[in-house]
């Protein structure tokens, strides 16, 4: 029977487990995490903010040049520009994709493949290339400037436009995914009660993609007003924050303004993704598991009115895409026509020539490598360490962080920091370490929360099985969690390799003769004039990209027959 | 029910002493004390929240108690991790690794032992051979059905020879024909090997046939200690009678030392009553406890109820009896060779009798039954 043993007042002391090796292990893993993320994050912002307070000397100045930025029309109005553009872009954009993607997920048209892959080619372009192609189509000698009705394209439109093209990819990814779950259960019942088609769109179908609408619309409005390349090329004397950044700091050699107005910068897009999460949290899981999956029934008005919409949306993504490859095969726009390759000579228009293509190739591929390696483990250690809270806590909020802070801020912040006296780390300045460095935390938060997903699909009792069997966490993770997340794994090394490939606000500050980038050349050869290098550039790396990505998805599919063997009955 | 074939006695195997598990503000074990013997199957049977699988996963270092002691085999074990203790663990999913084959998942915990290959080849083959799957060595989990993949499962906790086999749920995410027959695999299996064995289950019928003994437990605490024969006849508590078996709960007052009146009838009852005379208790008798052949009308604890109602349930009736239309009605279980005997009917009265040794009397809480 029970040895009920006689209550005494002093009971036992707390118990305190003794930690294992793989507790140590983990332990001293995020400790390194967050070591690591302070030197690439949160000590250069840092840096930034501090820099924001002083004078050219170093001296302390308070709001000085807080009081100076805002008392200057000139700079102040970038304020207001940005997020004019901004919000009109999203303004734009969100219809567009909803309907875009609701077509995708919830209609019988043809060709949805292909209108999803061709919607989602801007991704694989540096955010310049439909700026580029609206120069050609509308500048000052496009063949459409007729179009214009004496307007110009250099200018808020252009903008707008460009960024439209650009943004409506990443809105339709979130979009296409929160429509792509529904409950059929929903819509019959709906039926049943003899509901209106559009009241059941009201009812059913935009409540449940609310949540991916409101996510949609705070990352179009972030991805602006972070943007540089665009305003850069087709701005003309149109000022957003992200110019004058660059303008201050290149231009006037003003790091001190630079620092302030890339701290305007950072409230924005700070507020955009502190509102997002808040509003996340609210969601709960509209899917119960017993939830039957919705499959359209063709409807040939509806499917046919969504055709012709997506034909037109999408055709206009192709005249962009196509205009800019053309235009990087014509000889001299718009006197010669004839097709050449001599754009594609890259060392007649710049010194660094092929050269800074290859950098970005090489740049591109360390940080898919080293990235993916940081943000697995680290989103594995955070999942799966056993205690030591706070280290978690601390190391989940510095991993959350980089989605809130814009390129060119952390760009800037890298130069202060790394370039300081005295910094032990400065060595890595104006080197291919700090370009990869900074493009694995730019893109970190992303990665980060796909690995996340992935791991969180895993059985959370595997580890406890292995302790059991006395195997180390080491071991499970090689045999075990890495090979189940292997498509994750693969999705982070592409992301990680596109968004390096194809960015240009993050590097802008940091490259130096040796190490210049293909999207940075881009801007340096629109600048000089040679606008069809520039497009010839922009093309190369969107066929770098997409050449990585069908690579992709064919290893996909071959690790989907192979290795995945054990996903199927 | 099976044969209590293992007496607890000489030295416990585990030892728990005064286990206390809080998540912030919420106990989910309140001093937990409870000794398990070698050999033993033991069910922690109680519902859902009531700190089970919590007492399963502090014996097994997963999540470790507040305070209070675990020894094992005469060791303290409180401290230590889950991979310095000496277990083997079944879960409610299974956890088998998805990417590997049956053989590698049985093999898993040899292969970083450095067990030579031949040898671990051949204890996977036993151990699949001791669950009934010899076959199945290359197949992957997701081709298993789910009874099969348990076994799998069992044969993975086993393959280390571990001193003490946990089972969490192991048979509740499976249908009901599959679960009636692993329990009897389950129970042959441990006849066998003779491993000191925890299982954790709501269902009371898993733990009836299966435990030596059953822990019952209740919002953190033990309700009850014993085996299902203990458990079943001598509930200690309300809670006990009523999770385990259906039980028919009567509000009574005491009036002398062994007696109780319910309602307007006074009825005598085997044990000492605590309370003294003029407090209220609940009375509780099992339906299958009430006797309705061969009554005499003077006999103790007979009176005449009438028959509300009957419900046909197969090899038994369940029927309801009033006494004196008064609610509760009393729910008796009559074989259906005497509802044939005694042409029991809907309406008809008859006597029935509450046998003293068989009524049970528990001090009445506000809110218990």
């Amino acid at each position: 029977m029970t040895s009920a043993a006689a209550p005494s007042a002093a009971s036992y002391p707390a118990t305190r487990r003794r930690l294992d090796r793989d507790d140590l292990l983990m332990r001293a893993g995020i400790c390194l995490l967050i070591g690591w993320m302070l030197v690439t994050l949160v000590l250069p912002l840092w840096w930034l903010l501090s820099k924001s307070f002083q004078n050219q000397n170093g001296d302390f100045v308070g709001l000085a040049n807080y009081v100076q930025y805002f008392s200057t029309p000139a700079l102040f109005a970038s304020v207001w520009n940005s997020l004019f553009i901004a919000f009109l872009s999203t303004a734009i954009v969100l219809p567009l994709a909803f309907v875009y993607a609701y077509a995708l997920q919830r209609s019988r048209m043809r060709w949805r493949g292909l209108f999803q892959a061709l919607a989602l080619i801007p991704i694989l372009a540096p955010s310049l290339l439909p700026a580029i192609s609206l120069i050609y189509l509308f500048g000052n000698q496009g063949f459409l400037k007729g179009l214009m009705f004496g307007g110009t394209i250099y200018g808020p439109i252009g903008i707008v436009i460009s960024q439209v093209f650009y943004c409506f990819p990443h809105a339709l990814m979130i979009l296409v995914a929160s429509l792509s779950m529904a409950d059929a259960r929903l819509y019959e019942a709906a039926d049943a009660l003899g509901a209106y088609k559009t009241r059941v769109f009201f009812t059913v179908t935009l409540p449940g993609a609310k949540y991916g609408v409101i996510s949609a619309g705070f990352v179009i409005f972030t991805l602006v007003i972070t943007d540089f390349g665009i305003a850069k090329v087709i701005g003309g004397r149109f000022n957003v924050l992200a110019t004058d950044i660059f303008k201050q700091v290149i231009g006037q050699q003003n790091f001190e303004m630079g620092a302030v107005v890339g701290f305007v910068l950072l409230l924005p897009a700070v507020f955009a993704f502190a509102a997002d999460r808040i509003i996340q949290r609210r969601q709960v899981a509209l899917l119960s598991a017993r939830a039957v999956p919705l499959i359209p029934k063709p409807a040939p008005r509806r499917d046919w009115s969504l055709f012709a919409f997506c034909a037109v949306v999408g055709g206009l993504i192709f005249a962009i895409l196509a205009m800019a490859a053309w235009a990087s095969f014509v000889t001299r726009w718009p006197y010669n026509l004839a097709l050449t390759l001599k754009n594609y000579a890259f060392g007649d228009f710049d010194t660094n020539g092929w050269d800074a293509y290859w950098n970005s190739v090489v740049m591109a591929s360390w940080t898919a490598v080293i990235g993916t390696f940081v943000v697995f483990l680290g989103a594995y250690l955070l999942e799966k360490t056993r205690g030591f809270a706070w280290g978690r806590g601390v190391a989940q909020f510095m991993a959350m962080l980089p989605m809130a802070v814009p390129g060119l801020v952390i760009g800037l912040a890298y130069i202060f920091f790394f370039n300081a006296k005295g910094n032990p780390l400065g060595f890595i300045y104006a080197t291919m370490i700090i370009l990869v460095v900074n493009s694995v935390t730019h893109f970190y938060t992303v990665s980060h929360l796909t690995a996340t997903a992935a791991l969180k699909q895993l059985d959370a009792e595997f580890e406890a099985v292995s302790a059991s069997l006395k195997v180390s966490l080491l071991r499970t993770m090689a045999r075990v969690t890495v090979p189940i997340c292997m498509p994750a794994v693969l999705d982070i090394t592409i992301y990680l390799f596109v968004n390096a490939m194809t960015t240009v606000s993050a590097v802008i500050f940091l490259y130096s003769t040796n190490t210049k980038l293909a999207a940075v050349t881009i801007i340096n050869m629109d600048e000089s004039g040679f606008t069809a290098a520039a497009a010839a550039m922009a093309m190369a790396i969107v066929a770098t990209s997409a050449a990585v990505k069908i690579a992709h998805v064919l290893l996909t599919r071959r690790l989907d027959r192979t290795t995945q063997a054990w996903r199927r009955r | 029910m099976p044969e209590n074939n293992v007496k607890p006695s000489g030295a416990p195997y585990l030892r728990i002493e005064r286990l206390t598990k809080q998540f912030g503000a919420f106990a989910a074990l309140k001093d937990i004390s409870l000794d398990i013997y070698p050999g033993e199957f033991v069910c922690f049977l109680g519902p859902s929240g009531c700190g089970k699988t919590t007492l399963l996963r502090a014996i097994a270092g997963l999540d470790i108690q507040t305070s209070g002691r675990i020894f094992q085999a005469d060791k303290d074990i409180s401290a230590l991790p889950a991979s310095g203790r000496d277990f083997g663990i079944v879960f409610q999913s299974y956890a088998l690794f998805p990417n590997l084959t049956v053989a590698a998942n049985v093999g898993y915990g040899l292969v970083s032992h450095g067990v030579p290959k031949v040898e671990i080849a051949n204890r996977v083959v036993d151990l699949l051979r001791l669950v009934g799957m010899p076959e199945s060595g290359r197949k992957y989990p997701a081709q298993l059905s789910g009874g099969q993949q348990q076994r799998v499962a069992v044969a993975r906790a086993l393959a280390l020879s571990p001193g003490l086999l946990l089972l969490d749920e192991p048979l509740s995410a499976l249908d009901a024909r599959v679960r009636a027959y692993l329990r009897i695999e389950i129970r042959r299996l441990h006849q066998r090997l003779g491993v000191t064995t925890i299982m954790v289950t709501h269902d009371q019928e898993e733990a009836l046939t299966m435990a030596d003994r059953i822990v019952v437990m209740n919002q953190g605490v033990i309700e009850q200690v014993g085996t299902p024969t203990e458990v079943y006849r001598k509930p200690a508590s309300a809670f006990v009678a009523d999770f385990v078996g259906t039980t028919n709960f009567l509000p009574a007052v005491v009036v002398g030392p062994g007696r109780v009146r319910f309602g307007k009838i006074d009825l005598a009852c085997e044990l000492d009553i605590r309370p003294g005379p003029g407090h209220d208790v609940t009375l509780a008798i099992r339906p299958e406890d009430v006797v309705v052949r061969n009554v005499v009308a003077t006999a103790a604890n007979t009176f005449t109820v009438r028959i509300a109602a009957i419900e046909f349930l197969g090899s038994f009736c369940r029927v309801e009896l009033s006494i004196d239309d008064a609610k509760p009605a009393l729910l008796a279980d009559f074989s259906i060779n005497v509802v044939r005997d005694l042409a029991i009917a809907e309406g008809k009265e008859m006597p029935i009798t509450l046998p003293p040794d068989r009524l049970r009397v528990f001090p009445r809480a506000p809110q218990e039954p």
